[in-house]
Protein backbone atom coordinates (compact mmCIF):
# COMPACT_ATOMS: atom_id res chain seq x y z
CA UNK A 1 0.00 0.00 0.00
CA UNK A 2 0.68 3.65 -0.40
CA UNK A 3 0.43 6.90 1.46
CA UNK A 4 -0.24 9.40 -1.58
CA UNK A 5 0.03 12.95 -0.16
CA UNK A 6 -0.98 15.71 -3.01
CA UNK A 7 -0.17 19.11 -3.19
CA UNK A 8 -2.44 21.23 -5.34
CA UNK A 9 -1.62 24.72 -6.13
CA UNK A 10 -2.93 27.57 -7.80
CA UNK A 11 -1.70 28.39 -11.00
CA UNK A 12 1.32 31.58 -10.73
CA UNK A 13 -0.70 33.35 -13.44
CA UNK A 14 -4.35 32.89 -11.59
CA UNK A 15 -5.20 35.80 -9.17
CA UNK A 16 -6.15 34.70 -5.53
CA UNK A 17 -7.92 36.90 -3.89
CA UNK A 18 -8.20 34.83 -0.94
CA UNK A 19 -4.52 34.88 -0.35
CA UNK A 20 -4.46 38.66 -0.90
CA UNK A 21 -7.48 39.17 1.76
CA UNK A 22 -5.49 36.69 4.16
CA UNK A 23 -2.53 38.62 3.78
CA UNK A 24 -4.71 42.01 4.47
CA UNK A 25 -4.65 39.99 8.14
CA UNK A 26 -0.97 39.22 8.76
CA UNK A 27 -0.60 43.12 8.02
CA UNK A 28 -3.47 44.19 10.79
CA UNK A 29 -1.00 42.10 12.63
CA UNK A 30 2.51 43.67 11.95
CA UNK A 31 4.06 40.43 10.31
CA UNK A 32 5.38 43.25 7.64
CA UNK A 33 7.84 40.65 5.62
CA UNK A 34 5.25 38.54 4.70
CA UNK A 35 4.70 38.76 0.96
CA UNK A 36 2.82 36.79 -1.81
CA UNK A 37 0.48 34.49 0.33
CA UNK A 38 -1.20 32.01 -2.21
CA UNK A 39 -4.20 29.49 -0.71
CA UNK A 40 -3.50 25.93 -2.05
CA UNK A 41 -5.04 22.58 -0.82
CA UNK A 42 -3.67 19.28 0.42
CA UNK A 43 -5.07 16.03 0.06
CA UNK A 44 -3.91 12.92 1.52
CA UNK A 45 -5.33 9.44 0.91
CA UNK A 46 -3.80 5.55 0.46
CA UNK A 47 -3.44 3.77 -2.86
CA UNK A 48 -4.44 0.16 -2.18
CA UNK A 49 -1.35 -1.84 -4.37
CA UNK A 50 1.87 -2.94 -3.94
CA UNK A 51 3.17 -1.94 -7.27
CA UNK A 52 4.54 1.70 -7.16
CA UNK A 53 3.72 2.42 -10.73
CA UNK A 54 0.64 1.75 -10.70
CA UNK A 55 -0.09 3.76 -7.71
CA UNK A 56 1.74 6.51 -9.58
CA UNK A 57 -0.30 5.94 -12.33
CA UNK A 58 -3.83 5.76 -10.47
CA UNK A 59 -2.72 9.36 -8.48
CA UNK A 60 -2.23 10.75 -11.57
CA UNK A 61 -5.22 10.04 -13.09
CA UNK A 62 -7.29 10.93 -9.44
CA UNK A 63 -5.85 14.63 -9.78
CA UNK A 64 -6.40 14.87 -13.21
CA UNK A 65 -9.65 13.93 -13.49
CA UNK A 66 -10.66 15.49 -10.33
CA UNK A 67 -8.66 16.57 -7.50
CA UNK A 68 -7.70 19.53 -9.79
CA UNK A 69 -8.97 21.87 -12.43
CA UNK A 70 -5.65 22.43 -15.21
CA UNK A 71 -7.37 25.68 -16.06
CA UNK A 72 -6.95 26.58 -12.53
CA UNK A 73 -4.53 25.20 -10.80
CA UNK A 74 -0.91 22.61 -10.65
CA UNK A 75 -0.23 20.02 -8.53
CA UNK A 76 2.66 18.16 -7.04
CA UNK A 77 2.73 14.49 -5.08
CA UNK A 78 4.72 12.05 -2.99
CA UNK A 79 4.17 8.42 -2.65
CA UNK A 80 5.74 6.52 0.47
CA UNK A 81 5.42 2.94 0.93
CA UNK A 82 3.27 1.88 3.83
CA UNK A 83 3.44 -1.58 5.65
CA UNK B 1 -44.75 22.49 -31.19
CA UNK B 2 -43.03 23.95 -28.02
CA UNK B 3 -39.76 22.29 -26.49
CA UNK B 4 -40.09 19.85 -23.29
CA UNK B 5 -37.86 21.46 -20.73
CA UNK B 6 -35.84 19.17 -18.17
CA UNK B 7 -34.39 20.58 -14.57
CA UNK B 8 -31.62 18.45 -13.42
CA UNK B 9 -31.82 17.53 -9.70
CA UNK B 10 -28.61 17.28 -8.19
CA UNK B 11 -27.57 17.08 -4.69
CA UNK B 12 -27.69 20.89 -3.44
CA UNK B 13 -29.42 22.03 -6.41
CA UNK B 14 -31.45 24.78 -4.78
CA UNK B 15 -33.19 26.35 -7.90
CA UNK B 16 -34.49 23.69 -9.48
CA UNK B 17 -37.92 24.56 -8.16
CA UNK B 18 -37.29 28.42 -9.03
CA UNK B 19 -36.52 26.74 -12.51
CA UNK B 20 -39.58 24.32 -12.64
CA UNK B 21 -41.83 26.71 -11.14
CA UNK B 22 -40.96 29.49 -13.85
CA UNK B 23 -41.03 27.51 -17.19
CA UNK B 24 -44.32 25.48 -15.89
CA UNK B 25 -46.23 28.14 -14.34
CA UNK B 26 -44.93 31.72 -15.44
CA UNK B 27 -44.26 30.14 -19.12
CA UNK B 28 -46.87 27.49 -19.37
CA UNK B 29 -44.41 25.05 -20.54
CA UNK B 30 -43.86 21.15 -20.38
CA UNK B 31 -41.32 20.56 -17.67
CA UNK B 32 -39.70 17.98 -16.12
CA UNK B 33 -37.16 16.61 -13.16
CA UNK B 34 -34.28 15.02 -14.30
CA UNK B 35 -32.45 13.08 -11.21
CA UNK B 36 -29.03 13.07 -10.89
CA UNK B 37 -28.52 9.36 -10.61
CA UNK B 38 -30.59 8.97 -14.02
CA UNK B 39 -29.39 8.76 -17.16
CA UNK B 40 -32.79 9.10 -18.92
CA UNK B 41 -33.09 12.69 -20.41
CA UNK B 42 -37.05 11.59 -20.97
CA UNK B 43 -36.82 13.15 -24.54
CA UNK B 44 -36.58 16.64 -23.47
CA UNK B 45 -35.67 19.34 -25.86
CA UNK B 46 -34.09 21.38 -23.22
CA UNK B 47 -31.87 20.70 -20.82
CA UNK B 48 -31.18 23.06 -17.67
CA UNK B 49 -28.20 22.80 -14.51
CA UNK B 50 -30.29 24.72 -12.03
CA UNK B 51 -28.13 26.92 -9.62
CA UNK B 52 -26.96 25.72 -6.05
CA UNK B 53 -24.53 24.31 -4.31
CA UNK B 54 -24.09 20.97 -5.65
CA UNK B 55 -22.36 18.34 -3.53
CA UNK B 56 -21.95 21.06 -1.10
CA UNK B 57 -19.39 22.74 -3.46
CA UNK B 58 -16.65 20.66 -1.92
CA UNK B 59 -13.56 20.30 -3.90
CA UNK B 60 -15.09 23.00 -6.39
CA UNK B 61 -17.77 24.34 -7.16
CA UNK B 62 -19.41 22.00 -10.09
CA UNK B 63 -16.56 19.49 -10.04
CA UNK B 64 -18.29 16.67 -8.16
CA UNK B 65 -22.03 17.05 -9.69
CA UNK B 66 -19.63 16.84 -13.53
CA UNK B 67 -19.59 13.20 -12.70
CA UNK B 68 -23.21 12.02 -11.59
CA UNK B 69 -24.40 9.64 -13.76
CA UNK B 70 -26.95 12.21 -16.13
CA UNK B 71 -24.26 14.21 -17.01
CA UNK B 72 -22.76 11.26 -19.01
CA UNK B 73 -25.57 11.70 -21.13
CA UNK B 74 -26.45 15.50 -20.81
CA UNK B 75 -22.75 15.57 -22.62
CA UNK B 76 -24.02 12.73 -25.07
CA UNK B 77 -27.06 15.16 -25.88
CA UNK B 78 -25.02 18.18 -26.32
CA UNK B 79 -22.63 16.31 -28.57
CA UNK B 80 -25.74 15.82 -30.95
CA UNK B 81 -26.68 19.37 -30.98
CA UNK B 82 -28.95 19.09 -27.96
CA UNK B 83 -29.86 22.62 -26.33
CA UNK B 84 -28.59 22.91 -22.25
CA UNK B 85 -28.43 26.18 -19.97
CA UNK B 86 -26.41 26.18 -16.91
CA UNK B 87 -27.77 28.84 -14.60
CA UNK B 88 -25.39 29.83 -11.81
CA UNK B 89 -23.93 26.65 -10.00
CA UNK B 90 -25.22 24.80 -13.95
CA UNK B 91 -22.85 27.48 -15.54
CA UNK B 92 -19.61 25.98 -12.78
CA UNK B 93 -20.57 22.57 -14.07
CA UNK B 94 -20.20 22.93 -17.53
CA UNK B 95 -17.14 24.82 -16.94
CA UNK B 96 -15.84 22.06 -14.84
CA UNK B 97 -17.65 19.28 -17.57
CA UNK B 98 -15.32 21.27 -20.40
CA UNK B 99 -18.26 22.15 -21.77
CA UNK B 100 -17.52 25.09 -21.90
CA UNK B 101 -14.12 27.54 -21.53
CA UNK B 102 -12.56 29.35 -18.84
CA UNK B 103 -13.00 29.36 -14.78
CA UNK B 104 -15.26 30.97 -11.92
CA UNK B 105 -12.95 32.05 -9.05
CA UNK B 106 -14.47 33.61 -5.71
CA UNK B 107 -15.60 37.30 -6.40
CA UNK B 108 -13.42 39.80 -6.33
CA UNK B 109 -14.78 41.17 -2.79
CA UNK B 110 -14.87 37.68 -1.67
CA UNK B 111 -17.85 37.87 -0.48
CA UNK B 112 -21.62 36.52 -1.32
CA UNK B 113 -23.63 39.01 -3.65
CA UNK B 114 -27.29 38.77 -4.03
CA UNK B 115 -28.70 41.85 -6.31
CA UNK B 116 -30.58 42.62 -8.94
CA UNK B 117 -27.98 43.62 -11.83
CA UNK B 118 -28.69 44.62 -15.49
CA UNK B 119 -27.22 42.86 -18.73
CA UNK B 120 -26.43 43.99 -22.03
CA UNK B 121 -27.45 40.88 -24.84
CA UNK B 122 -24.31 40.92 -26.82
CA UNK B 123 -24.73 38.61 -29.03
CA UNK B 124 -28.40 38.33 -30.16
CA UNK B 125 -27.84 35.46 -32.95
CA UNK B 126 -27.34 32.35 -30.79
CA UNK B 127 -30.02 30.35 -30.17
CA UNK B 128 -30.73 31.28 -26.61
CA UNK B 129 -30.50 35.15 -27.53
CA UNK B 130 -32.33 35.54 -31.14
CA UNK B 131 -34.74 37.96 -30.49
CA UNK B 132 -33.48 39.59 -27.20
CA UNK B 133 -33.11 43.79 -27.84
CA UNK B 134 -29.30 44.55 -28.11
CA UNK B 135 -29.89 48.10 -26.46
CA UNK B 136 -32.61 47.45 -23.77
CA UNK B 137 -30.64 45.60 -20.56
CA UNK B 138 -31.94 43.10 -18.93
CA UNK B 139 -32.93 43.52 -15.36
CA UNK B 140 -32.01 39.74 -13.75
CA UNK B 141 -30.35 39.08 -10.39
CA UNK B 142 -27.46 37.21 -9.54
CA UNK B 143 -26.61 35.42 -6.05
CA UNK B 144 -23.17 33.80 -5.70
CA UNK B 145 -19.94 33.68 -3.79
CA UNK B 146 -18.02 32.64 -7.20
CA UNK B 147 -18.82 34.14 -10.54
CA UNK B 148 -15.77 36.13 -11.50
CA UNK B 149 -15.28 34.53 -14.68
CA UNK B 150 -11.79 34.08 -15.58
CA UNK B 151 -9.93 32.40 -18.86
CA UNK B 152 -6.29 32.87 -20.27
CA UNK B 153 -5.77 34.89 -22.47
CA UNK B 154 -6.00 32.49 -25.90
CA UNK B 155 -9.34 31.33 -24.53
CA UNK B 156 -10.57 34.96 -24.00
CA UNK B 157 -9.37 35.75 -27.93
CA UNK B 158 -11.04 32.97 -29.06
CA UNK B 159 -14.60 33.81 -27.25
CA UNK B 160 -14.05 37.38 -28.81
CA UNK B 161 -13.29 36.40 -31.94
CA UNK B 162 -16.07 32.98 -32.10
CA UNK B 163 -18.93 35.86 -30.77
CA UNK B 164 -19.08 33.67 -28.08
CA UNK B 165 -19.80 36.34 -25.12
CA UNK B 166 -23.60 36.33 -24.52
CA UNK B 167 -24.51 38.12 -21.85
CA UNK B 168 -22.01 40.94 -19.56
CA UNK B 169 -22.73 42.61 -16.76
CA UNK B 170 -24.01 46.97 -17.29
CA UNK B 171 -25.45 49.52 -15.37
CA UNK B 172 -29.09 50.11 -16.33
CA UNK B 173 -28.12 52.21 -19.07
CA UNK B 174 -26.27 49.74 -20.51
CA UNK B 175 -22.61 51.14 -19.51
CA UNK B 176 -20.47 48.00 -18.97
CA UNK B 177 -17.36 49.54 -17.03
CA UNK B 178 -15.84 48.25 -12.89
CA UNK B 179 -18.74 50.14 -10.98
CA UNK B 180 -21.38 47.62 -13.34
CA UNK B 181 -19.10 44.40 -12.44
CA UNK B 182 -20.88 42.73 -9.66
CA UNK B 183 -17.95 40.40 -9.26
CA UNK B 184 -14.37 40.75 -11.05
CA UNK B 185 -15.54 39.12 -14.30
CA UNK B 186 -12.94 39.84 -16.55
CA UNK B 187 -14.47 42.00 -19.31
CA UNK B 188 -17.75 41.80 -17.17
CA UNK B 189 -18.76 38.58 -18.34
CA UNK B 190 -22.09 37.15 -17.38
CA UNK B 191 -22.58 34.71 -19.34
CA UNK B 192 -20.96 32.42 -22.39
CA UNK B 193 -22.15 29.85 -25.45
CA UNK B 194 -20.06 27.13 -26.58
CA UNK B 195 -18.26 27.61 -30.41
CA UNK B 196 -21.67 25.41 -31.44
CA UNK B 197 -23.77 27.88 -29.95
CA UNK B 198 -26.13 24.84 -28.40
CA UNK B 199 -24.50 25.65 -24.46
CA UNK B 200 -25.31 28.90 -22.70
CA UNK B 201 -23.73 29.23 -19.15
CA UNK B 202 -24.97 32.24 -17.10
CA UNK B 203 -24.30 33.55 -13.48
CA UNK B 204 -27.75 35.90 -13.23
CA UNK B 205 -30.88 34.00 -12.74
CA UNK B 206 -33.73 34.42 -15.39
CA UNK B 207 -35.62 31.72 -13.30
CA UNK B 208 -35.92 34.64 -10.63
CA UNK B 209 -37.02 36.96 -12.52
CA UNK B 210 -40.50 35.72 -14.53
CA UNK B 211 -43.60 36.86 -12.55
CA UNK B 212 -44.19 40.92 -12.68
CA UNK B 213 -45.62 40.19 -9.07
CA UNK B 214 -41.72 39.69 -8.02
CA UNK B 215 -41.20 42.93 -9.31
CA UNK B 216 -39.01 41.98 -12.63
CA UNK B 217 -39.90 40.02 -15.37
CA UNK B 218 -36.47 40.35 -17.80
CA UNK B 219 -36.19 36.28 -17.12
CA UNK B 220 -39.56 35.50 -19.13
CA UNK B 221 -38.02 37.40 -22.30
CA UNK B 222 -34.34 35.25 -21.95
CA UNK B 223 -36.55 31.71 -21.02
CA UNK B 224 -39.61 32.87 -23.99
CA UNK B 225 -36.74 33.32 -25.90
CA UNK B 226 -35.31 30.03 -25.87
CA UNK B 227 -39.28 28.69 -26.75
CA UNK B 228 -39.50 31.01 -29.88
CA UNK B 229 -36.45 29.86 -31.63
CA UNK B 230 -36.58 26.02 -31.16
CA UNK B 231 -40.04 26.44 -32.46
CA UNK B 232 -38.98 28.50 -35.45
Amino acid sequence: MFKAKVLVKRRPSILDPQGMAVEKGAKHLGFNNIKETRIGKYVEFIVDTEIRSSAEKEVTEYCDKLLINPNLEDYEYTLEEIL
Amino acid sequence: MKPKFGVVVFPGSNCDHDAYYALKKNLGLDVTFLWHKDTNLQDCDVIVLPGGFSYGDYLRTGAIARFSPIMNSVINFSQKGGHIIGICNGFQILLEAQLLPGVLLKNKSLQFVCKDVYLSVENNETFFTKGLVKSKPLKIPIAHGEGNYFADSNTLKSLIKNNQIVFKYTSSDGKSDDESNPNGSMMNIAGIVNKGGNILGMMPHPERACNPVLGKNDGSLVLGAIVKNFMN
